[in-house]
C-alpha cells in the first residue's frame, strides 16, 4: 500500500531501503530457527499429538460412521467432475469423507500454527526480534516458520492416515503419494495463513479469517458432499479454491485411482503456496520496518 | 584516529515531518564505553535500530569494524555484535542452558563449541544454580543477565545495549554493572542506552547527550560537568524558598546560575559558603549542598519539564 514511501523517495540515499516486494533473500539460516520451534515442541509433543489427531478423528467416526450409515453410498464422477461422459464411482461415505477430511486436517494443522503459534513468537514473545540480533535474516525466519508449520502439518496428517490404515478405511499403496502431496497442502496452507499472521494486531483478526476464508471453503470444498452438489456458478467459483485442488488430488489416490487433471491441480496448489508467500513475506517486512 | 569499531556518520531518520534522528555523528574505539543519554523521544532507541539494520536511515552512514556497512553487511556484523534489547526475548519454554543453545545455533555455531562455553557463561551471569530454570522462574535481574550471558555466546567483539538496568532493584544493578565492568577490563567495547546518571557516570569513558534527534554534548563526564556547570549545588526547599529566587534576593549574588523545580530552588555556584552563610538567615528553610552531577548536567541541557509525547 504505502510501500511507495521506502521506495526512491529520495534520490541521494547512500543507503536506500529495499523495496518489500524484493525477491526472498534466504539462507540455510532457516534451519536453527526450525529446530528452535522443534526443540519446544519435543516438550509439548504428546498432548499436541492427542490435539491435533483426537479431534479429526472424533469428525471422521462420528460423521463417517454416523452420518455414513444414513448415506450409505455417495456417488461421485471420477473424471474430474465434468463433462457429460464422466465415469462414476460409488464409495462409502467413510471413505469419501476420510479422503477429504485428512484435506482438511493439514490445512487446520498448518494454519493453526501459522496463525497462532507463529503469532506469539513474532509479537508476544519478541522470539523473532531476539533472532534478529543474531546474524538471521526475517526472510529466513518466516521461511522457517512456513516451513515448520508444514512438517506439523505432516506430523498430523501421518497419524490420522496411520490410523486410517488401521481402521481399514482404504489401503492403496497410491497413499504413499497422498502422504507428499498433504505436505504440499500443509505448505501452501502455511503461507496463506502467514500472510495474516503479518496483519494481525491481536489473536482476535484470526477470526476474520476463519470465519471468511476457512470454514466457507471447508463446505464448498467437497468434503462433506459432491461439489456436484452446489449450483453450477458456485463450484466453477470452487475450482479455483485451493483445498479443492488438495482434494482432487488425494482423493482419488484414496480410491486406488490417480486424479485427473493433477498438473493443473497441482499447479493451482503450487502458484497460491508462491503467491501468498510472497505476499506474506512483503506484509511481515513492512511490519518489522519501523 | 584509531580504527573505530563503530563510526556514524550523518545519520538521519525522519518518519514523515518529524526528525527523529538529525545528522548525529559518534564512533566507538575499541575497549571504549560509550553511552548514550537522552530523554524519551531523543531518538536513543531509533538510534540503535538503525545501528542494528533494524530500521534504514533517510541518510547517513554506519560502519563496523572498519569497512562493514549497516544494513548492506549486516549478518558480518551481527555475527561480531552481542546485543541486550530493552525488552527480554529470552524464550519462555526454554531452560537458561537451552536459551544459550538455541541462540548459539542462530550464529552458526556447533552445538559441541556452544556447550562448552554455556558453563562459564552461566557463571558469568551468576546462574550457575538456575542452568535448568526457565526464565518465568528467574528475577528481573537474573533475566538480564541471561539477555547478557546469550549476548556473549559468540565471542562478540562489541555489544549493544538498550537500557540494560532498567527496572532492576539496586542489587541487581550493582552486580549488572559489575559484570559490565569486568567485560570492559577484558576489553570489550560497550555502547549503551540509559536513563541511569548514575550508571552512565559509573560506566561510560564517553557520553553522548541527545535531545530531539540531535547531539547536544558529548565527551567525558567529567569533563562535561566541569564544562557546563558550576561545582556546587545548594538546593533550598521549605515555606518561602520560592521567593529566593527572585531577582532582588539576596542570595541571588552568590549564585552564578538560579533554578526552580517545584518547590525547589537550586543554586549552582563556585563558592558555596558564601550563599550557606547568608543562607543561616532563614532558618525555617531547609537545604542541602552537594557536588553538581550529571543528572544536573542532564536537566540542565535538556530541561526539567516532563516531555508530554514521550
Amino acid at each position: 500500500m504505502n510501500s511507495a514511501n521506502t521506495v526512491g523517495r529520495e534520490q541521494t540515499l547512500p543507503m536506500q531501503a529495499s523495496s518489500i516486494w524484493a525477491l526472498p533473500q534466504l539462507s540455510m539460516r532457516w534451519w536453527p530457527v526450525f529446530l528452535r520451534n522443534l526443540l519446544v515442541w519435543r516438550k509439548l509433543a504428546i498432548p499436541s499429538l492427542v490435539a491435533n489427531i483426537a479431534e479429526p478423528l472424533m469428525w471422521l467416526v462420528a460423521f463417517g460412521y454416523g452420518l455414513g450409515a444414513l448415506v450409505g453410498q455417495v456417488t461421485i464422477s471420477a473424471q474430474g467432475g465434468q463433462g457429460e461422459g464422466a465415469a462414476v464411482v460409488v464409495v462409502p461415505y467413510i471413505l469419501f469423507l476420510a479422503s477429504g477430511s485428512i484435506c482438511m486436517s493439514a490445512m487446520n494443522a498448518a494454519t493453526f500454527e501459522a496463525l497462532y503459534s507463529a503469532f506469539s513468537r513474532m509479537h508476544m514473545q519478541k522470539t523473532w526480534d531476539g533472532i534478529m540480533n543474531a546474524p538471521v535474516r526475517l526472510d529466513d525466519i518466516v521461511m522457517a516458520e512456513m516451513l515448520w508449520a508444514s512438517f506439523k502439518s505432516l506430523f498430523t496428517v501421518t497419524a490420522i492416515l496411520a490410523v486410517m490404515l488401521a481402521l481399514g478405511i482404504s489401503q492403496s499403496w497410491k497413499l504413499l503419494l497422498a502422504w507428499p502431496i498433504l505436505w504440499g497442502v500443509g505448505i501452501t496452507f502455511s503461507c496463506i495463513a502467514l500472510i495474516f499472521n503479518a496483519l494481525a494486531k491481536g489473536y482476535d483478526f484470526f477470526t476474520y479469517y476463519f470465519t471468511l476464508f476457512l470454514t466457507p471453503m471447508m463446505f464448498l470444498s467437497g468434503i462433506f458432499f459432491p461439489r456436484d452438489q452446489l449450483p453450477v456458478w458456485v463450484r466453477q467459483i470452487t475450482e479455483f479454491l485451493p483445498l479443492t485442488a488438495a482434494i482432487e488430488l488425494v482423493r482419488p489416490l484414496f480410491l486406488d485411482q490417480w486424479p485427473t487433471h493433477a498438473a493443473a491441480n497441482l499447479g493451482l496448489l503450487i502458484a497460491y503456496a508462491c503467491l501468498a508467500f510472497w505476499l506474506a513475506l512483503a506484509l511481515t517486512r513492512k511490519r518489522f520496518r519501523v | 584516529m584509531s580504527a573505530n569499531l563503530l563510526s556514524v556518520q550523518n545519520l538521519v531518520k525522519r518518519y514523515a515531518e518529524n526528525t527523529v534522528v538529525n545528522d548525529l555523528s559518534f564512533h566507538i574505539a575499541p575497549g571504549e564505553c560509550l553511552g548514550v543519554i537522552g530523554p524519551n523521544g531523543a531518538g536513543k532507541t531509533t538510534t540503535l535500530r538503525m545501528c542494528l539494520g533494524l530500521t534504514t536511515p533517510d541518510a547517513g552512514q554506519i560502519t563496523y569494524f572498519e569497512g562493514l556497512s549497516m544494513p548492506q553487511q549486516a549478518l558480518a556484523i551481527k555475527a561480531r555484535l552481542g546485543v541486550v534489547s530493552q525488552m527480554d526475548t529470552l524464550d519462555p519454554d526454554f531452560t537458561a542452558e537451552e536459551n544459550l543453545l538455541v541462540y548459539g545455533r542462530y550464529f552458526g555455531m556447533k552445538d559441541r563449541d556452544i556447550r562448552a562455553r554455556i558453563a562459564p557463561l552461566l557463571e558469568f551471569g551468576a546462574l550457575t544454580s538456575k542452568a535448568r530454570a526457565k526464565p518465568g522462574e528467574l528475577s528481573g535481574g537474573m533475566k538480564r543477565r541471561l539477555s547478557l550471558a546469550r549476548a556473549l555466546i559468540n565471542h562478540p567483539e562489541m555489544l549493544l545495549l538498550d537500557e540494560p538496568t532498567t527496572g532492576l532493584d539496586p542489587q541487581a544493578r550493582h552486580l549488572m554493572w559489575e559484570r559490565l565492568q569486568l567485560l570492559m577490563q577484558q576489553g570489550k567495547s560497550i555502547l549503551l542506552t540509559t536513563h541511569f546518571m548514575d550508571e552512565a557516570e559509573r560506566l561510560c569513558d564517553r557520553l553522548l547527550v541527545l535531545d530531539h534527534g540531535k547531539k547536544i554534548a558529548e565527551g567525558r563526564p567529567r569533563d562535561l560537568i566541569q564544562e557546563h556547570l558550576e561545582p556546587d549545588v545548594v538546593e533550598v526547599y521549605g515555606q518561602g524558598a520560592l521567593a529566593l529566587a527572585e531577582e532582588t534576593s539576596p542570595l541571588h549574588a552568590h549564585a552564578a546560575r538560579v533554578e526552580v523545580s517545584g518547590e525547589t530552588v537550586f543554586f549552582y555556584t563556585a563558592q558555596a559558603q558564601p550563599l550557606l552563610m547568608a543562607l543561616q538567615a532563614w532558618p525555617q528553610l531547609r537545604s542541602l549542598h552537594r557536588p553538581a552531577n550529571l543528572e544536573d548536567l542532564f536537566l540542565k541541557l535538556t530541561g526539567r519539564q516532563i516531555r508530554e509525547n514521550a
